[in-house]
């Protein structure tokens, strides 16, 4: 199958660059660009006025199989995913069971293939139920292809446990990804500790959460040799600690989720239970640094810490509501919203949701439009503006505080492996 | 955005919080109040404002008190009343608020007074009510967890004023679980509307939140140092609970340090009136001797809270409301 996307805005966030070209496809693989007339193709995307990138890369979305298919499925989240641009989502292990053994992650990919949408890479429970107690089979979840070991948001509370089990998955050289939450801290708060929080008489989670747990990675991490990821940072005070170990040479990467970039506390207006998530939305300086982090590629990656979660679990009052905002569809345009506010290209303003996750993966062939590239491609319209509505989204989750505003960006086609997965009539 | 509690043109639809009530409203509220006290007063204390109304007393969290005093506030304005102690029913075999609401809304309520022991729970109960085109069912809250308590907040105005008239020249101290405290975040509120001239809050920093200068307080962590010279001490009910989890050692060491005396009173000024919500924590808190002393206006604000109630649920279902 050969496939021609005439005419298109090619922006490829590896090179750093932007060209009006065709670009050109065979079995799967980018082959190369240019008009090209000797080219034959069996299909050919019109693409004039659309911005064609590599597939995006969401490195934390829940897809809520196996276990928790009353809040979503995963043909409705991986639809969702194609129609937000994604063409590969990494996915926690906190399902019910979680992650824990080998058979559990087989059959996930298994029944993600035979959707034959967005390409799922599942991360493996790092300790068995996600208990922080004993340790999972690390070396087998690998061989079936979980991506790295983690926690999804749990945390393990025993710090000989994490030292443990840093030292079994560096042992194997596993990417070990965790979320920075004390466990203590964290409990009783279901808001940012700040300004807001003590307005609306809401139990608070102060910013030490985050620091002290993340310092606590960071010398685990030093003293181990583990290959660290820390899960949607989402405060100023934890970057001189990330940047302090990047410095110091520890294999470390961090991510932020869309949403940190784009609200903070105040959007939980009069207790709106869709801005309760975790990590709690901080402060407007909180916000600011994160997405001044991501700039200067302190943060690595930007996920979409996608959390379907069904109206009866936010239809409480705000600290019983369960936390969590959709996000998968939600990816490109707040990201690019990002970086229009920061002034920066299309190439760089992709790159956090492409390159930066293929490298974080260790995937050479995505995450660029260079020749032998995987074709995932995303084709959107930078211009388009859509109001965020529960219609106009296509995961199950509704949930976000975003509900009513207008967004910029939006995907008319997705390809995955040059075959057309998504398409916007 | 608008606050919930107002309707599109500006008139007060719920009464949920004093944060985001305009000054004019509130002093609305506080003058209609003016009247109902001498209604309170007379033989037979009975107006028809709320006639034929239900009035639906909806408490999540128990509390006899205050559900008492709305009780007779919507009796001595002749609405029927329908106590709920729903922390005792349909909650517990699993029923959710808005499932709650929804039934009683079948039964043609026409005013929710709610207490719950989740910050916003009235909130949610208002946007459901606006979803469900419900909105002439009116919504109070009588209390949601941290978050307000609005009218203890303008029973504590109207008695500030009772005594003390002008607002500006007076210094407010707010003394206690801060932190905890949906009475304090309602009165601390109230007063920076009002334009209060200094506001002082007073408590060990376990019991207060953070950013409490954003209200414009303030903060002291010494009872002694922060009463100089104040024209009203607003005391806070210790909850027992607050020995747990770290917050305090004792009651002996908090009533020592942050307990109110006689000898730390002397440091307010001579007139200074002494205000607390109850129920007392006598010995705790407070001594006896000054809650039961001449500065203590602790029972004229029992009094003046079945009125303002009063003048709350008549401006918001009364007849001719807000004409």
């Amino acid at each position: 199958m050969r496939v021609r996307i005439r005419g298109a805005r090619l922006v490829d966030p590896r090179r750093r660059q932007e060209e009006l070209a065709d670009l050109l496809i065979a079995d799967g693989r980018i082959v190369g660009r240019g008009p090209a007339p000797d080219f034959h193709a069996d299909q050919t995307i019109e693409a004039e006025g659309l911005v064609v990138c590599p597939g995006l890369i969401d490195t934390f979305a829940r897809l809520r199989e196996p276990g928790f298919e009353y809040r979503a499925t995963l043909a409705s989240e991986l639809k969702a995913a194609v129609g937000g641009g994604i063409t590969r989502v990494v996915t926690p292990p906190d399902t019910d069971p979680p992650l824990d053994e080998a058979g559990l992650v087989e059959m996930l990919r298994f029944r993600s293939e035979a959707l034959g949408l967005a390409r799922v890479h599942p991360v493996g429970a790092l300790t068995l139920g996600l208990k922080g107690e004993r340790l999972s089979e690390m070396a087998l979840l690998s061989e079936v292809g979980c991506v790295a070991l983690g926690q999804a948001d749990v945390s393990i509370a025993d710090s000989l446990s994490l030292f443990r089990a840093f030292q079994y998955a560096a042992t194997f050289d596993l990417p070990v990804w965790l979320t920075a939450s004390d466990p203590w801290l964290a409990a009783a708060g279901c808001a940012h500790d700040g300004e807001v929080a003590a307005r609306l008489g809401l139990p608070g989670i102060p910013t030490c959460t985050e620091t002290i747990a993340l310092a606590r990675l960071l010398e685990l991490a030093r003293a181990t040799g583990v290959r660290l990821h820390v899960q949607h940072l989402s405060s100023a005070a934890s970057l001189p600690l990330l940047a302090q170990a990047k410095a110091s040479g520890l294999p470390v990467s961090a991510s932020v989720s869309a949403l940190h970039l784009a609200c903070s506390e105040h959007d939980i207006g009069h207790f709106d239970t869709n801005a309760h998530v975790i990590p709690p939305l901080r402060s407007q300086v909180d916000r600011a640094a994160l997405a001044q982090a991501v700039a200067e590629g302190l943060i690595d990656v930007i996920d979409s810490n996608h959390t379907p979660v069904d109206d009866d679990a936010k239809s409480v009052p705000f600290a019983e509501s369960e936390p969590g905002a959709t996000g998968l569809e939600l990816l490109l345009p707040l990201t690019l919203a990002w970086a229009r506010e920061r002034g920066l290209d299309l190439a760089a303003a992709l790159a956090p949701i492409t390159e930066r996750p293929a490298r974080l993966l260790g995937l050479a062939d995505a995450g660029h439009l260079g020749e032998g590239a995987v074709a995932d491609l995303c084709l959107f319209d930078p211009q388009a503006r859509w109001q965020v509505t529960p219609e106009s989204l296509a995961s199950l989750g509704k949930n976000t505080p975003l509900l009513g505003k207008t967004v910029q960006g939006r995907v008319v086609a997705t390809l995955v492996a040059g075959r057309p997965v998504f398409s916007r009539c | 955005m608008s606050h919930p509690q107002l309707d599109e043109h500006g008139r007060l639809q719920h009464l949920l919080s004093l944060d985001g009530l305009p000054r004019e409203v509130l002093l609305q509220i506080l003058d209609m109040a003016e009247p109902f006290l001498e209604v309170t007063e007379r033989e037979v204390k009975k107006v028809p404002l709320l006639r034929g109304k239900s009035v639906f007393n909806l408490f999540f969290e128990n509390s006899t008190r205050t559900r008492t005093t709305f009780e007779i506030a919507a009796k001595r304005l002749s609405a029927d009343v329908i106590n709920l102690n729903v922390s005792t029913s349909s909650t517990t075999k699993g029923e959710s608020l808005l499932d709650t609401i929804d039934n009683l809304c079948a039964m043609n309520a026409d005013m929710f007074v709610v207490r719950h022991a989740s910050s916003g729970a009235p909130f949610l109960i208002a946007r459901h009510l606006r979803e469900r085109g419900l909105e002439h069912i009116h919504v109070v809250n009588a209390g949601d967890g941290r978050y307000a308590h609005p009218t203890q907040g303008l029973l504590d105005m109207y008695t500030i004023r009772h005594y003390k008239k002008d607002f500006s020249r007076l210094t407010v101290a707010v003394v206690g679980d801060v932190l905890h405290s949906r009475v304090a975040r309602s009165e601390i509120a109230a007063l920076a509307t009002l334009g209060v001239g200094e506001l002082r809050v007073i408590g060990p920093k376990t019991l207060l939140p953070v950013g409490l200068e954003q209200f414009g307080a303030r903060v002291f962590h010494d009872l002694r140092q922060g009463l100089r010279d104040v024209d009203v001490v607003m005391m806070l009910r210790l909850q027992n609970e607050r020995m747990k989890g770290a917050l305090l050692p004792s009651k002996e060491e908090y009533h020592q340090r942050f307990g109110l005396t006689p000898e730390k009173l002397a440091l307010a000024k001579p007139d200074a009136i002494v205000m607390h919500p109850g129920p007392l924590n006598r010995g705790i808190e407070i001594d006896s001797s000054v809650a039961d002393g001449p500065q203590s206006v602790i029972l004229p604000q029992v009094t003046f809270g079945i009125a303002v109630r009063m003048a709350v649920m008549s401006l918001l279902a009364g007849q001719g409301a807000q004409a």
